[in-house]
């Protein structure tokens, strides 16, 4: 038989004569370049043994469970908050009659600023993208009639993560719930959140520090919560590309792995409890391959570099969720057709848990209508596409599995720079993150603007688009969270709440791990916003250096 | 003279979505435009007194977080306040039409939402903003 350079040189080469090819350009999203054809020549140096293994076993680039789905689908989380703990509680209560098979939560900008919602910088924003909660009253009434112990939470919060994964804990504790038994996940990656998200609070430092005291004190006191999500979501969204995605998210969480081992933890008490979240964006060979990379490179770090002993801690356990930067505000239903093949790229690249974007995100929070068709766009490749029905699909094909090899080889690279600068923190003081991130996004716009990627609806197919209703958060939501705070300082112990804010005050002084003065401030009702103010204080305020 | 339009891309409240005002950023100062770009975390009264300390021409919001009429209002009423309606307020970010249409009839120009071209905002600026100075 030809060789593949042979084929193309001779055959594909005549053929071109008689059809030209396609203008498209012929790359990923992240510019990688693609072949007109993949052989077995392009997996020369291919080791099924090494680079695949089986599923469950290292370095489980086929998936972190031996059964995957054929046991147990993937976990369906849709994100969801919004207005008041009350209205965010019903739709809770909606999503898990529905079907769906985890809670996650959306908090407002506020709580995910430290700001209760009397702060003069939450006006305008209280309930607006997510639910506001400002003390354990709040989460109490989030979570009412629904049993800890029974559902497994996603809370994506971050610089405030401490204090509101305590508030969570103790909203359980006093239903009755045994901690040991609670199974969640915090984000609790503030890396991210100076790379790409932009909602830090503290500067870098005593930010890591924060989440390593969930490190140190989670594995003994909530064994089974994931307390960290380490994220490439918002790199994405930020405007990044897979490639870049993959490097930065695993060097931030190798970075959590070095902080946590300078403090003198045992990696494989920690390490099990790391989770992550991939994004999912339109090209579905590199999206799957992403994630089997992502597995890989992982694995071997933790087994090759830092010595992790414990399977648990080589295995990388996932979220995903289909790109909301993807979707357009013309033609919004065409959405509906993209987020079923993002959703269908995490699934074939072996994700835990899943969620799929409405299709109406590019104009306003999620109607229930589409919220409830995003579930059911995972139903459907549950449960009637097949494609669960056998572990890693796509093993073995010359294209993907020469994918999933060259992103492994980029993200390599991409730890080369970040280590030549001196780590991630150092990277970020640097602009490193921001100004490669900000390059690509805007590479992209151009290919879009110039028509070189063709965006259906965008630059290509335009038609008078249908309305789509919407439903808007009704701006009494703050006057009704305003009143609350004002009703939960009234009536909680002040002495109480004064003794729990001084004692969190003299952690963070001390550098002790803070995890226990959150939890009391928890129990005593102190405030969202009294509790960050401390760390203000003690902690200074990060402000980034502006880049365009 | 200088006659290059001076554009003032701000990014009003909490929200640090960055990516859209970035890429716009760039794409105007690409075309030729004179821009400023705020950072994160303005209030409406720092993003008022930088669009007349730097005597810009236009002013453009992107607000992803839901807060678009709050800011929209406050700053417009800045504006005013200032003597500066001159000063073209424009934006982008996740607004729904019907906002869109309230946000119009106060006097704020145009919107553009996820999926518009920065070709859209750049012939915009280009056929909308009057140059104070001519």
């Amino acid at each position: 038989m030809k060789d593949k350079k042979e084929w193309l040189s001779e055959d594909y080469a005549q053929a071109k004569v008689r059809y030209s090819e396609r203008r498209y350009p012929f790359k990923t999203l992240s510019d990688i370049p693609v072949d007109a054809i993949y052989t077995e020549d392009d997996l020369a140096q291919f080791d099924a043994e090494q680079d695949l293994g089986y599923p469950g076993e290292y370095p489980y680039t086929r998936g972190v469970q031996t059964s995957m789905y054929r046991g147990k689908l993937w976990t369906m989380r849709m994100f969801a908050g919004f207005g008041t703990a009350e209205q965010t509680n019903v739709r809770f209560k909606k999503l898990l009659e529905a079907g769906q098979t985890g809670l996650s939560t959306a908090f407002d900008l506020p709580t995910l600023m430290g700001y209760d919602a009397d702060h003069p910088f939450s006006q305008g924003e209280v309930g607006k993208c997510g639910v506001a909660v400002s003390s354990l009253a709040d989460m109490e009434l989030l979570f009412e009639g629904i049993n800890p112990e029974e559902v497994t939470t996603s809370m994506t919060i971050n610089s405030p993560a401490n204090a509101i994964w305590a508030m969570y804990l103790v909203m359980a504790e006093k239903k009755g719930a045994d901690l040991k038994k609670l199974g969640g996940t915090i984000q609790n990656d503030i890396l991210k959140e100076f790379i790409a998200q932009k909602e830090y609070i503290f500067p870098p430092e005593p930010s890591v520090k924060l989440v390593i005291d969930t490190f140190e004190w989670g594995p003994k006191a909530v064994p089974k919560w994931n307390f960290v999500s380490v994220s490439g979501y918002h790199i994405r969204e930020a405007g990044s590309t897979a490639v870049q995605e993959l490097a930065f998210t695993l060097a931030d969480g190798l970075h959590y792995v070095r902080r946590a081992l300078e403090r003198g933890l045992d990696i494989d008490e920690f390490a099990p409890r790391i989770s992550f979240f991939f994004n999912l964006h339109n090209d579905f060979f590199e999206e799957i391959a992403k994630l089997r990379a992502a597995r890989r490179i992982w694995a071997r770090q933790m087994r090759e570099v830092y010595g992790a002993k414990n399977p648990k801690s080589w295995m990388l356990r996932t979220h995903a969720q289909t790109a909301g930067v993807s979707l357009t505000a013309q033609q919004a239903q065409v959405n509906l057709a993209r987020v079923a093949i993002q959703a269908l790229a995490g699934v074939l690249g072996g994700t835990n848990s899943l969620h799929t974007d409405a299709y109406d995100e590019a104009l306003a929070l999620p109607s229930e209508e589409a919220a409830t068709l995003a579930l059911r766009t995972q139903q459907v490749i549950a449960y009637e596409t097949g494609v669960a029905n056998t572990i890693d699909p796509l093993a073995g094909s010359y294209f993907l599995e020469s994918l999933t090899n060259q992103m492994e080889k980029q993200c390599m690279d991409y730890f080369g720079q970040i280590d030549a600068l001196g780590g991630v923190e150092k990277a970020i003081d640097l602009g490193f993150f921001a100004q490669e991130i900000g390059d690509a996004s805007y590479q992209q716009q151009r290919e879009i603007d110039s028509k070189e990627r063709l965006v259906v609806g965008v630059n290509a197919f335009e038609t008078e688009a249908a309305t789509v209703p919407i439903e808007l958060v009704d701006p009494k939501v703050a006057e009704v969270q305003k009143a609350r705070l004002a009703k939960v300082r009234a009536e909680r112990n002040e002495l109480e709440a004064r003794k729990a804010l001084k004692q969190l005050e003299e952690a963070a002084k001390k550098g002790l791990n803070t995890m226990p003065a959150f939890m009391d401030c928890a129990r005593a009702y102190c405030t969202l916003g009294e509790q960050m103010d401390i760390l203000r204080e003690v902690y200074g305020v990060y402000e980034e250096p502006v880049y365009i | 003279m200088d006659t290059r339009l001076r554009i003032l891309i701000a990014k009003p409240g909490l929200d640090g979505h960055d990516r859209g005002a970035k890429v716009i950023a760039r794409a105007l100062r690409d075309a030729g435009m004179e821009v400023i770009y705020t950072g994160l975390r303005q209030t409406s009264d720092m993003i008022v007194n930088a669009a007349i300390q730097e005597d810009v021409d236009a002013v453009g919001l992107s607000i992803l977080s839901g807060a678009h009429m709050h800011y929209f209002e406050e700053v417009l009423a800045g504006l005013k306040g200032r003597n500066a309606e001159d000063i073209l307020l424009f934006g982008g970010g996740i607004i729904p039409e019907q906002d869109i249409e309230k946000l119009k009839a106060l006097g704020v120009g145009a919107i553009f939402t996820p999926g518009a071209s920065t070709q859209d905002v750049i012939t915009y600026l280009k056929a909308n903003v009057h140059h104070g100075k001519d």
